[in-house]
């Protein structure tokens, strides 16, 4: 039933990637594919290299090797202007939310439509108007950034990503800092937007309950490896954890005791 | 309490082919963490000591202090081949060890600068040198190339942000220049009065301030300013923005922060720098008319007759372009700190700080260029 909305036709496909800061090699040989309208979790432990390979994925840091297509299509090396091209089509959401802190928020969600869509000022309004409510922020489109919490702010924050109805939404760490309801609340939504738009999902999340409700694929990065070691739908990794490190991932076991 | 009681004691003894450790007294922080040597001169050399064990029944209070020296023993024991007897260990300190020992550290980190030989110091800093360099200079060529893209009307332009920068680096800066610029129309006509009077040639002094003031004073004067006040505050706007991903959310969203926040800023400097600078001259040459009439006695009519006749439009042009050469440093200099910036709190602060160094020194060795340009020429 998770699956229906994939049809089948890969998205994005990560071959042969390493990633480095400088000569420190966060992970090599990474390899996997998303199909589109597919919910992809990373997961992993702390400072393993997630929010570095999101990072790949939508283009902010170079690999050290190897190569990630959309579609078929090398974005390493296509050209500054269809990387921009590529780039309208993403909604990103960073750890800490990354709202321009000069602006309201309804500037914040005004901007990438002002960019990228011929509406109205009037138009703009009501689509801001209707991303804060899905998050619901409604009311909130004068308040600046510092004057809002940190979960508000990465409620704002999605609702930022969301403008301009993306093919493929990235989430770093959403549901970090938000109380459960709004945490399921967003799970909820996730599924709704792949549902209603096919829009692929790529999280990363270390929240257990979070991998189980909204996940197809997960991909598992192990620090000590420095690679991937476990490829698939979380629910089967419980059942059958392909190695030791998924297994107490996944069941929360820190092995002292 | 006695002193006694403060200490932190421990004692080796041999005790078969292991070490005994008896540790008693207090074991925290504020005591000090004793040094390993004893163990250390008494398993060396010798290699019939096997392990070391812990008698730990008389400690009466620790904290992580303790637990630092039992890191300590655990390491040395690793590095030698010993047995650390953890079961000897009470419950507690047991499973805190555990906890700190559960993740390994993390390998392969390229060594950090610093290390390393003289030459292999140079040589890293050299690299680094080289590569900032590389990047200052595509950063301008992307600033320019931005700037022709307007000019074409091929981009987006930021038009509130414009007016806002606009504000900040010209009404808002009226009241420094002025009292800077007054204080150096003061000190030039001081200047003038002390040397000229030796010559009984102070009526010139009006040439030397205008001269002064309209080619030299007032365009540097207020470039250090902005150096200082808008180059600075630039770099740590946008630095700060850097840290909290804003500029990355830019850049995913297709916009480019150089067309975004860096054109905006250097446009704004351009137009108002000037204009700041003519602002300057003239507060600068009434202040020294001021001073010239009450030090010297000079007359105003005669001051600026004196003045006029000696300076002539080219002088007050060169200290335009000076301005406008050096609103363009300034934000350069502001805006590259601010993109070049780390991801911490801390580089925000030195960002902002080699924003204000590189401005200035950028400043001044353009003043001398033009210097130099403008005698070739004979301006
Ligand atoms: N700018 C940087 N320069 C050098 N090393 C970095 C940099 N950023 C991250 N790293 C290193 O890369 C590794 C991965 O960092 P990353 O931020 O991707 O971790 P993460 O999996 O997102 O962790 P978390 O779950 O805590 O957010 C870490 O070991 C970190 O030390
Ligand atoms: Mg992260």
């Amino acid at each position: 039933m998770k699956n229906s909305q994939s049809n089948g036709k890969t998205h994005i496909t990560v071959s042969h990637l390493e990633m480095a800061y400088g000569d420190f090699v966060v992970m090599r040989d990474l390899n996997f594919t998303v199909e589109h309208g597919e919910v992809l979790v990373i997961m992993g432990g702390s400072g393993c290299g997630k929010s570095t390979l999101l990072r790949h994925l939508i283009g902010l840091k170079e690999p050290a090797k190897g190569d990630i297509l959309y579609d078929g299509q090398s974005f390493v090396q296509s050209s500054l202007e269809e990387q921009k091209k590529k780039l309208r089509a993403f909604g990103v959401l960073y750890q800490g939310g990354a709202l321009w802190s000069s602006m309201t928020l309804s500037e914040n969600i005004a901007l990438p439509l002002e960019e990228y869509t011929k509406l109205t000022p009037s138009e703009i309004r009501e689509v801001i108007a209707y991303k804060l409510a899905l998050v619901g922020l409604a009311g909130f489109e004068e308040f600046y950034p510092s004057e809002i919490s940190g979960g508000m702010r990465k409620r704002a924050g999605l609702a930022r990503a969301m403008a301009l109805d993306p093919e493929i939404l990235f989430f770093d760490e959403p549901s970090a800092g938000l109380d459960p309801i709004s945490s399921s609340r967003l799970d909820d939504l996730i599924l709704q937007l792949r549902d209603s738009l096919g829009s692929t999902v790529v999280v990363v999340t270390h929240e257990l309950q979070s991998i189980f409700a909204i996940a197809d694929k997960a991909v598992f990065l192990d620090v000590e490896k420095r690679t991937l070691t476990a490829l698939g739908n979380p629910n089967d990794m419980l059942r059958d954890p392909p190695n030791d490190n998924v297994r107490r991932f996944l069941t929360r076991d820190s092995g002292t005791d | 309490m006695d002193s006694q009681a403060q200490k932190t004691i421990f004692k080796v003894e041999r005790k078969g082919d292991k070490l005994l450790l008896h540790l008693s007294g207090v074991w925290k922080l504020g005591c000090g963490i004793p040094d390993i040597d004893a163990i250390e001169s008494s398993t060396d050399g010798k290699a019939t000591v096997k392990g070391i064990t812990f008698e730990t029944s008389k400690i009466s209070g620790w904290d992580s202090g303790l637990m630092t020296f039992l890191i300590k023993v655990l390491n040395y024991c690793q590095a030698n081949g010993l047995d650390f007897d953890q079961a000897s260990l009470p419950d507690n300190l047991d499973r805190l060890l555990k906890l700190s020992q559960a993740v390994p550290e993390k390998e392969g980190l390229g060594g950090h600068e610093g290390r390393g030989n003289l030459f292999h110091r140079a040589g890293i800093a050299s690299i680094h040198h080289f590569g900032e360099f590389k990047a200052s200079v595509s950063f301008v060529g992307e600033c320019f190339l931005s700037a022709l893209g307007l000019l074409r009307g091929r981009r987006p332009f930021r038009w509130r942000d414009f007016f806002l920068v606009m504000q900040e680096v010209g009404v808002d800066a009226l009241p420094i220049v002025s009292l800077i610029s007054f204080l150096v129309g003061l000190i030039i006509s001081f200047l003038g009065a002390v040397v000229l009077l030796r010559f009984g040639a102070e009526v010139y002094v009006s040439y030397l301030i205008g001269y002064g003031m309209l080619r030299e004073m007032g365009a540097l004067m207020t470039g250090i300013i902005m150096a200082g006040r808008t180059g600075a505050a630039f770099a740590a706007q946008i630095g700060s923005m850097k840290v909290s991903e804003e500029i990355d959310a830019l850049r995913t969203m297709g916009i480019s922060p150089i067309d975004f926040i860096v054109l905006p800023r250097m446009l704004a400097l351009f137009l108002m720098m000037p204009l700041l600078a003519i602002y300057a001259d003239i507060v600068g040459i009434f202040s020294g008319m001021l001073i010239s009439k009450s030090l010297l006695d000079i007359a105003y009519p005669i001051f600026l007759n004196g003045m006029l006749e000696a300076v002539a439009l080219p002088d007050f042009f060169l200290g335009v372009i000076k301005g406008v050469v050096f609103g363009v440093i300034v934000a350069i200099s502001g805006c590259l700190k601010g993109m070049r910036c780390g991801n911490s709190a801390d580089s925000v602060g030195l960002a902002a700080t080699s924003a204000v160094v590189t401005g200035i020194t950028c400043i001044i060795i353009a003043n001398a260029v033009i210097d130099w340009i403008a005698a070739v020429y004979g301006i």
